[in-house]
């Protein structure tokens, strides 16, 4: 048997560090005040939190321990279907870092701002160039707020026609925030279903569309890692009654420097530049959704815009059909210089990105299918889709096994999702792990079907080997507890 | 997840294709989710029930189960207006999962039309279908 990396460890245990600590311990030092004292105003006293006293020492080994309970794609793969979980350059921080970058500030004039103005202008007309799309904002924070203004562009585009409508085609292998990010913006999602070669039909969508429909969002390649081959016929279809076609551009990982969402018709689509383009996922941190349009949405697109005249660069607001502001100041500009960090180094190679993605995936596929039960048996893009179908008599779920999985060292894939495969395991790579890793990858699954059959009971209750085993997550939503045991609004309880 | 020969259908309901049962009950119609349906969601942890005192149409979304894998959507057997909910599901979700037929109904309706029963599954072809799908 191979070794797999999760097979043997030292876990650290690590208490709350309110059982850490002793009254008077410091970490730190104050410089001696010069000033007099001087009270302040007796509303803003109070009580402070009752933080414990703690020393250097205390602090650093805390989150060192913590931080080796975590698992990220600098310990290993992270197969998360459709999130690209890919690895995330050292240079990238490197080039955020720089002192004209990390010691910018949101307030300061356009003309202390050109550096950082120049590199997103050139972001905005890159990210246009990959995508085959015209204009682009770079304001979204996330994939959802992208979805969100395109949305809003949709409802102005048909506002400034004149006209309201009030429904949305949203496909059943779309990302399950499409249907939301619509319903937010007040429009009625309609689920279209996708065909037995899991994709979208021409009559299906003919099927829907109407003149009360504002357009389409499809998800493209679609969550079955497929690309939606018939999407010139749909968007002629939508078109033709006057909709417009959105393109969630959560899965251009596999078609970069390949497909020209311009040139098929597409008129909005958002990026995922924490995924596509290699910026940390950041744990619910900040992330970025551009929004890119053709040319005839790009007077909606937020504002405000940046906008390059004779070489230097300013902040335009007079753009009077935009959606208005997204974002406080620019959006999370940190993300944008990752991003363009990663563009500029690969150049012309983000092309052969793509590939290996594709590659990558079709590798496992057909690797794993002799074990698992592939949904659609057919060439995939970036991903992957299995279901526990031929383990489901042994009575092992797709939970189970993928639980089973931490022990190997493997974070698990995205699983119960899409809806359209019961006990979905959804498997994607990404281009960044090499043959011996997906070969163990691979192993470790052969190895956890094999358990499944002989012993049933190691994966009804894996993980074994983390620091946390398996978790009641029924439990934890029918009765949450939202604060931590023995303190309460910052005050310890004992 | 259960066999096809495991699930529950009792004999006294009719189905949905969408894994919903309906009973007549004098002049009223109590609905729920089948066994099938809560086998396949897992652990329910949340349930929205229908509004009280709306009127729906036959196949019309009027609440949504929420599990630990998934959310679904609950449709209209019949169409007609809700005169009951049951409360019980707001503390208790997982009265859907441990008695989906009897203290885990969700609503019930007075119908607009009682013949539009007639177009739902009898058990035995409602357990044809499920075998359908299990295959």
């Amino acid at each position: 048997m191979k070794e797999f990396a999760g097979s043997s460890g030292l876990v650290l245990n690590e208490p709350l560090l309110f059982d850490r600590g002793k009254r008077g311990r410091c970490g730190m030092s104050l410089p001696r005040r010069d000033v007099d004292h001087f009270p302040v105003d007796e509303e803003l006293e109070g009580r402070g939190p009752d933080f414990p006293d703690l020393a250097e020492t205390e602090v650093v080994r805390h989150y060192t321990r913590l931080s080796t309970w975590n698992f990220g794609v600098d310990t290993g793969m992270y197969p998360l279907g459709s999130c690209t979980m890919k690895y995330n350059p050292k240079t990238n921080e490197k080039q955020a870092a720089l002192a004209g970058f990390a010691g910018a500030h949101p307030l300061l004039p356009e003309e202390l701002s050109q550096g950082a103005l120049k590199m997103m202008f050139e972001l905005e007309r890159f990210l246009a160039e990959i995508t085959g799309m015209d204009a682009v904002s770079l304001q979204p924070a996330a994939g959802a707020q992208g979805e969100l203004a395109g949305m809003l562009v949709f409802h102005a585009y048909h506002g400034s026609k004149g006209r309201r409508r009030s429904k949305i085609i949203v496909p059943d292998t779309a990302h399950g925030t499409n249907p939301a990010s619509a319903a937010l913006c007040g429009f009625s999602p309609v689920k279209v279903g996708s065909n037995d070669r899991g994709v979208l039909s021409v009559e299906a969508v003919a099927a829907a569309m109407d003149e009360d429909t504002a357009g389409i969002m499809v998800t493209n390649p679609n969550t079955l890692g497929f690309f939606e081959e018939n999407i010139r016929g749909i968007v002629d279809i939508v078109h033709a009654k006057g909709g417009l076609v959105y393109a969630d551009g959560a899965n251009m990982n596999a078609v970069l420097g390949m497909v020209s969402m311009g040139d098929i018709g597409i008129d909005v689509l958002h990026l995922n530049l924490h995924k596509t383009f290699s910026t940390p996922h950041g744990g619910g941190g900040p992330g970025a959704g551009p929004l890119c349009v053709r040319k005839h949405l790009e007077p909606f697109l937020p504002t405000p815009r940046i906008v390059e005249e004779g070489g230097s660069y300013r902040l335009a607001s007079d753009f009077p059909l935009s959606i208005g502001k997204l974002h406080a100041f620019h959006g999370n500009v940190g993300i944008m210089i990752r991003a363009y960090s990663y563009i500029l180094s690969l150049g012309p190679e983000l092309k052969r990105v793509s590939q290996l993605a594709v590659l990558n995936a079709n590798y496992l596929k057909e690797k794993l299918k002799t074990i698992l039960h592939l949904a659609y048996d057919r060439p995939c893009m970036h991903e992957c889709v299995f279901s526990d179908k031929l383990q489901a008599p042994l009575k092992i779920s797709t939970l189970d096994m993928v639980k089973r999985l931490i022990d190997y060292g493997f974070h698990p894939p995205t699983i119960y999702f899409p809806l359209v495969v019961p006990g979905a395991i959804m498997i994607e790579p990404t281009e960044t792990e090499c043959k011996e890793e997906l070969d163990l990858f691979v192993e470790a699954f052969r190895e956890i079907v094999k358990e499944a059959g002989e012993n049933p009971e190691l994966l009804h209750n894996a993980p074994w080997r983390p620091k946390v085993r398996r978790l009641d997550e029924t439990s934890a939503a029918r009765n949450p507890r939202l604060t931590c045991a023995g303190v309460i609004n910052g005050e310890r309880k004992s | 997840m259960k066999e096809s020969s495991e699930l529950v259908t009792p004999g006294d309901l009719r189905y949905t294709r969408d894994h919903e049962w309906a009973r007549v009950e004098g002049d009223v119609i109590r609905i729920g989710v089948t066994d099938y349906a809560q086998d396949q969601l897992g652990d329910i942890v949340f349930v929205e029930v229908p509004k009280m005192g709306r009127k729906y149409a036959k196949g019309e979304e009027c609440g949504a189960l929420e599990s630990v894998k998934a959310v679904a959507e609950v449709f209209m057997p019949v169409g007609g207006e809700i005169i009951a909910v049951n409360s019980a599901l707001e503390g208790s979700p997982g009265l859907v999962n441990s008695a989906p037929y009897t203290d885990g109904w969700i609503a019930e309706v007075k119908p607009e039309d009682l013949s539009e029963m007639e177009g739902l599954m009898t058990p035995d072809a409602y357990l044809e279908m499920l075998r359908g799908l299990k295959e």
